[in-house]
């Protein structure tokens, strides 16, 4: 019997594609979910951390105070954000609500201008409570 | 001999194997925008807590995150976030490991890890709370 292939259409990749902020977004999202997976893991340390006594918690309260910790944490907080912002975004696209192209482009943006801005606020006033101390 | 619709999809070797919808072809979908609805409240609550501990020394610490509200707070955070984790993480490895001995091994390990990950910080908010 002859060899008979079905040609199937093949699917262009990426690098295709002019870059958009959507296409953006969707790799931001995806990215930060990652980060907050690995990021799990000193939330859990950190939580243990309290659990076992002053003496743990003091050691993991330097570690965090360090500039490498601080921004570990500053990473962290901006990630959990964007990510949030992002899945409200997905959630509101579930409802079949913006979709036009218009509403897509502001939510794309709505979503980095906001975790940037909200990252920014919680800091100062993170700063301002703490009184420039970290916890 | 099943009858061949010239818009079906699928190849005569996948309609041979007989896979077709197990009729739970959502659920994943599903659990993960169940989880995310409750992650976006629980997500401001647990930063509100976090930065109210801010300039606060151990003992005190220890009494707001181990006060009943904000444990179960924290365990239900940590519980959705959990199972919200490892639907991501499964869907990104399905989406770019193709070898299935590699594929199986980083779904088994993504398992392991968010089982860990959960029972980890549930103790350790149930050590903070019943003072043990």
């Amino acid at each position: 019997m002859a060899e008979t292939r079905v040609q199937r259409p093949i699917s262009p990749h990426l690098q295709i594609y002019r870059l958009t902020s959507t296409m953006l977004m969707s790799g931001l999202h995806r990215i930060t979910g990652m980060a907050l997976y690995v990021g799990t893991v000193l939330m859990v340390a950190w939580l243990i951390a309290v659990a076992s006594g002053p003496s743990a918690y003091a050691n993991v309260q330097w570690l965090l105070s360090t500039l490498l910790g601080r921004l570990v944490l500053l990473g962290y907080s901006w990630a959990l954000i964007h990510h949030a912002l992002g899945g409200i975004r997905h959630l509101i696209w579930d409802t079949l609500h913006g979709l036009e192209p218009n509403d897509r482009e502001w939510l794309a943006r709505a979503t980095l201008v906001g975790s940037l801005g909200l990252t920014a606020v919680l800091w100062v006033v993170g700063t301002m409570i703490g009184g420039g101390e970290l916890w | 001999m099943v009858s061949r619709n010239p818009t079906d999809m699928r190849t005569p070797l996948g309609r041979v194997r007989g896979f077709g919808a197990a009729r739970s072809g959502t659920e994943d979908f599903w659990y993960e925008r169940l989880t995310a609805v409750a992650l976006v409240p629980l997500t401001i609550a647990i930063v509100l807590i976090l930065v109210s501990l801010l300039g606060r020394n151990h003992a005190a610490v220890v009494q707001i995150l181990g006060s009943p509200i904000v444990a179960i707070i924290l365990l239900l955070f940590v519980l959705s976030m959990a199972y919200h984790m490892k639907l991501g993480m499964q869907a990104v490895i399905e989406d770019y490991v193709h070898d299935d001995g590699m594929k199986y091994t980083l779904l088994i390990g993504n398992l392991f890890f968010c089982v860990v990950i959960a029972f980890a910080a549930a103790f350790a908010i149930l050590k903070l709370s019943f003072g043990v």
